[in-house]
Order: C-alpha cells, then structure tokens, then sequence
C-alpha cells in the first residue's frame, strides 16, 4: 500500500511480528512499539521518545541504512545496560519510507 | 511528625497543582520526592525542552513551568520532604495514613493522592555478577558523604555530569580516582568536561576509557574490579565503585501498598475522583491508569482538580460545597473572607 512499509520486530519473548507501517504519522520505531502493544505500557517508551531513558533499546538486525545516532542517542546507549554494537534506540529512528524492510529485536527490559 | 490533610507523593506538575487546588477548598498539603528538587521529570529529565501543550501557553519551557507552579502555590505554604522515598503506608482506624520515608521521616495525612508519575528516580544498576552483594559494602550509587571517600580508592562509572562533577570533587578527597567511561566523549557542562581534563593532566584522575566494569572481587567487601578495555581486561585495585549511568524511574515500594495495579499504573476510578481501591488513597497523573488514559500534563491539572474535590468531602463530612470561581472569590474568597475580582463601575453617564 501507498505510505506504508513493513518493519519485522522481535518482542521480548523472541516472537517476530511483520507489520505494514504508515510512514505518513510522523511516527518513531517506539511508537510502533507501543500502537502495536508488542510491549507492555510502562516498559517502552517512559521517556516519551526524548533518548532520556533506554527502555526502547533494540538491536538492528539488517543492514537496513538508518540516520547516524545523535549525541544524545550515543551518550544514552553509553550509560544503557544490554549495549551491543547494534543497539539503537527506537524513538529516534523515524518511520520514512528509506528504512522498508528493517529487522529489529527489542533489547530486555533494565 | 509531620502532620498534614493531603499528603502528595511526588512533586511533579500535577502533585505541585494539586496544591493549589486544595489550596483553594482550605485543604492543607505537603509533599514527599525522592528527588532532592521539585518538578519531577520537568527538571529531572528535561528543563531545558519546550512543552506546547499547556493550556494558555503556546510555549513554555519545562523548568518555567515548575518555577509558575511554585509561584502559583506559594500562597498555600505547602511543606515539603525532599529527596526521600515514600516508603511505607499504615492505614489507622479512624480512615487516616501514616507514611514513612526511606529515611524515616513520618507524615501524619488524613488523605494521599499519589502523584508519582513515572515512579521514583533510582540509580540504573550496571548488569553485573553480585552486584547487590556488593551494595553498600563498596558499591555505592550516590555520594552523600564525600567524607566516606578520604584517602580510598576510588572507581567512578559514567560519562554525564554526575559522574564528572564527583570525580571532580573526590580528586581532592580519595587517595585515587579512575574515571571509567564506555565512550571517550563525556556528556556534560563545558567547564566540568575542561576540569576533567586538567585533573587528568596532573595525575590527580585517572581516565580509562573506552572501557567498562566487567567483574567485581573482594571476599567481605570490595576490593578489586576487572575493567573491560577494548575487549582485554584487566584489574583495578579499589575500595569503592560509584556507577553514576543515570537515573531511571521505577514505581518502586508503592506497588507494594495493595493498591490495583495495571500496565505498571495505578488503577483509579476515573468517572468519580481518582480514587484507587483503597479509600482516602487517590493516584493522579502519569501514575494512574483507567479506559482512555492520557499521559499528559493538562490531564494530570485536571485529575488533580477533581481529586481535591472528594478529599474535602473526607475531610469535612456532610458538609455541602458549591464549586466556586476564582474569578469570583479570588483564591482566598472560598470561606467567603477576601474578594478578589475588581468590580467594574457602575454608574450612570449624563
């Protein structure tokens, strides 16, 4: 469909969903998290999507080219526990139709 | 012991409204925050970002809206116990509490609205091995008593402000400082990131980084931790490591007070009062939940709104109350004694 991508996420319990995504809401890869409640509310997203807390750490599974991390994305993920290479946080990765086809795994709840 | 009518837990937006709307109704408040300041997240997480979505205000910025709130409760004289975590509850026979803080501190309250938010503010935990074994036998998350610190040795973990300002400060104190950071860029003021580096250069800190804290060692205590540094690792002799990784918020011992828990929220009723299962116990803002919950500041103003509404049909049973303007009676006005609102002239014109 028009304005829509598919993301594949991994929820905590291993389980991957494929999901078509509106690229036309202005919405983050955390958002998508919580619209889709493949997370329980209160352990995605506290902050609000301002890379204050690392609740929505997840790992870049594909080689899906993503926007560099900010400075407040690197310092977070420089404090976060469960850091990999991959790790990025969702609510700074923007649905746009230039990620179609990113493969995620949410990182475990701190 | 601290006695009061409405005891708020958290100073957040919405607790620190609460104060002024039972300010208005007589309803004597005070306030518990496990943060040493008020404003909650507002100045925890994020003074400096601008919010839209206030009512009246096209733009304010978060600290500026917890410095007016202040402002606008002064009048009230609300009490407050800061940096302390409420802890424990007791209900007494006569439908009154009593709240106990981490610290000890009791609070007498004739009704609580939990205004928590998020949860309270602790310390995130590195992932290690004994971690909690080693708690308060070497490990510590906060620097209370600098003195604690003299002529040891000490490991700091953390790459923002709190970890730069105490390694700067413990430079002076500890027989060793190492400063331990997974990125070689430091998050934090300037001049604190320039001290640093002058500390460093005269051997007073020592700074390791890209690295981080792998094992912990001691057999009663504390005395050694194996840092991780480009993948080899090594030990580090000392008496104490501060992981200073920031703070995260956790509903923390209130999950613990029976109260109705959902989706890590409190749950209240919301076509009434905000009440939560336990009467004369109220939950408003970001820590409640019911059908159709938004988590937004203006939310919270009118939960609180409501809530101080049935608090004063507690405190002051069989009494009838007529929701009044303060347009009308001012914020003093509601027993009747000050009139506020400036009377336009009446008067006949020739």
């Amino acid at each position: 469909m028009e304005n829509e991508i598919t993301l594949h996420i991994t929820d905590r319990e291993g389980v991957t969903h494929t999901l078509a995504v509106p690229t036309d809401m202005n919405m983050n890869l955390m958002e998508v998290v919580r619209a889709y409640e493949l997370a329980p509310e209160g352990t995605i997203g506290i902050c609000g999507g301002m890379a204050m807390c690392a609740s929505c750490q997840c790992y870049v599974l594909n080689e899906v080219e993503l926007p560099e991390k900010s400075d407040e994305e690197e310092a977070m993920l420089s404090e976060a526990n469960f850091v990999k290479d991959n790790s990025r946080l969702g609510c700074q990765i923007h649905i746009t139709p230039e990620i179609a086809g990113l493969a995620v795994a949410l990182a475990p709840e701190e | 012991m601290i006695q009061t009518d409405l005891l708020i837990i958290g100073a957040g937006p919405t607790g620190l409204f609460a104060v002024f709307e039972a300010g208005l109704l007589k309803i004597k408040c005070h306030l518990i925050d496990a943060l040493p300041q008020i404003g909650g997240q507002l100045s925890e997480l994020y003074p400096k970002k601008p919010i839209f979505d206030i009512p009246g205000y096209p733009e304010v910025l978060a600290g500026d809206l917890v410095t007016n709130l202040m402002e606008q409760i002064k009048q009230f004289q609300p009490g407050f116990t800061l940096g302390e975590k409420a802890e424990h509850i007791e209900k007494l026979e006569d439908g009154s509490f009593i709240v106990t803080t981490d610290a000890g501190t009791q609070h007498h309250a004739k009704a609580i609205a939990i205004a928590g938010g998020l949860g309270s503010f602790e310390p995130r935990k590195p992932v290690l091995e004994n971690l909690e074994f080693y708690e308060n036998k070497g490990v510590e998350y906060f620097v209370k008593n600098p003195e604690k610190f003299r002529d040891k040795k000490v490991v700091i973990a953390g790459g923002g402000d709190s970890a730069l300002d105490w390694s700067i400060f413990l430079a002076n104190v500890a027989e060793e400082v190492t400063l331990i950071h997974r990125r070689n860029e430091f998050r934090g003021a300037l001049d604190s990131v320039e001290k640093v580096q002058e500390l460093k250069n005269l051997g007073k800190i020592k700074l390791i980084t890209p690295a981080e804290v792998a094992q912990l060692h001691g057999s009663d205590a504390l005395e050694a931790i194996t840092i991780d540094e480009n993948g080899s690792q090594r030990n580090i002799v000392c008496d104490y490591l501060i992981p200073l990784f920031g703070l995260t918020p956790k509903l923390g011992p209130i999950a613990n007070w029976g109260l109705e828990i959902e989706k890590n929220a409190i749950k209240v009723n919301n076509a009434l009062d905000y009440q939560t299962n336990i009467k004369g116990i109220y939950a408003i803002g970001d820590v409640n939940t019911y059908p159709g919950k938004l988590k937004l500041i203006l939310c919270g103003f009118h939960e609180a709104t409501l809530m101080c509404q049935s608090v004063y049909q507690i405190l002051n049973p069989g009494k009838k109350y007529v929701m009044k303007y303060t347009t009308v009676s001012g914020i003093d006005g509601f027993d009747g004694s000050r009139k506020e609102a400036e009377k336009a002239v009446v008067k006949a014109i020739d």
